[in-house]
């Protein structure tokens, strides 16, 4: 029996939690589209889970070459969304970790603040747009509104992303200089 | 030969993905050898083997091979620059070693 849920993630290491608490429970996830998770039952903790930012989208031919890749190795492809993809792997063979260097960590999560920092500039940028409306003479409220939920947005991308990766990079580069 | 004074510290990863490839094999095949080398110590994570074979490919310290058992998976295997580099990583390990043991005598557990 399919279970579908509706949830939002903007932490993907908090997704994966979610999701390797639901394959504990007995359900297994098997397709992602935006915010909508379907699960289908299985043995308890038959999977591991993880969730990886690719930097090309799940489509194009490098990142196919890269999913061929992990399904050699004994890892399911189990959906995309955009450059993100879902991947798992059955617990019996172990553990599952796509990265076990710190080199290749630190990369995977430059490329995700490189995406949330494009996000929050948008934001900021359409809040310089309606900031200046509202200075010339003929603004008009919805500038203001506007403004007003492009800075909040802008803000909240920063502190609640931007700046937690940005300290996760800092503690792992500084790991790196006195281990590999 | 100025690239090999250049040459810095192989990562864990890299030095036995090398000496993996003594042996031509695959991704999988790879990682499994390393799990074993290494006494189940070392579990290679396959996004970081996907990087490190790249970077290799590009190096030119690893070459694809063709005529392998399984033909739908790529096996690589390594090449004679591959080899001078994990030649002179043991020699620095040995070095490493030989300090190392000299210094605490005895005292390794």
């Amino acid at each position: 029996m399919k279970h579908i849920v509706w949830k939002a993630y903007w932490d993907f290491e908090k997704e994966e939690k979610f999701l390797n608490e639901m394959s504990a429970k007995g359900l297994a996830l098997t397709d992602y589209s935006w915010c909508r998770y379907v699960f289908e039952e299985a043995p308890r903790g038959e999977y591991i889970y993880r969730i990886e930012l690719l930097e090309n989208s799940a489509k194009h031919p490098e990142s196919q070459n890269y999913i061929r890749f992990m399904e050699e190795t004994g890892v399911d492809f189990v959906a995309s969304f955009i450059c993100w993809v879902f991947f798992r792997k059955k617990a019996a063979d172990g553990e599952f970790n796509i990265y076990s260097d710190t080199e290749s960590r630190i990369k995977h999560y430059k490329r995700i603040r490189t995406l949330f920092s494009g996000a929050a500039g948008v934001n900021l940028a359409a809040f310089a747009v309606n900031l200046t409306a509202v200075l010339s003479p003929d603004s008009s409220l919805a500038n203001l509104f506007g403004g007003f939920l492009s800075l909040t947005i802008f803000a909240l991308i920063l502190f609640t992303l931007v700046l937690p990766l940005t300290k996760k990079i800092k503690a792992l580069h500084k790991q790196k200089e006195i281990t590999e | 030969m100025s690239e090999s004074t250049e040459r810095g510290a192989l990562t864990e990863a890299v030095y036995y993905i090398l000496l993996s490839l003594f042996t031509p094999l695959h991704g999988y095949g790879i990682m499994q050898n390393i799990r074993e080398l290494s006494g189940g110590r070392v579990a290679l994570g396959a996004g970081t083997l996907y990087g490190a074979i790249n970077t290799m490919l590009e190096k030119g310290w690893i070459k694809p091979v063709t005529g392998g058992l399984d033909a739908r998976k790529k096996e690589y295997g390594i090449t004679d620059e591959g080899k001078r580099a994990v030649y002179a990583e043991i020699a620095r390990l040995e070095e490493l070693i030989k300090n190392g043991k000299e210094i605490v005598k005895g005292d390794v557990k």
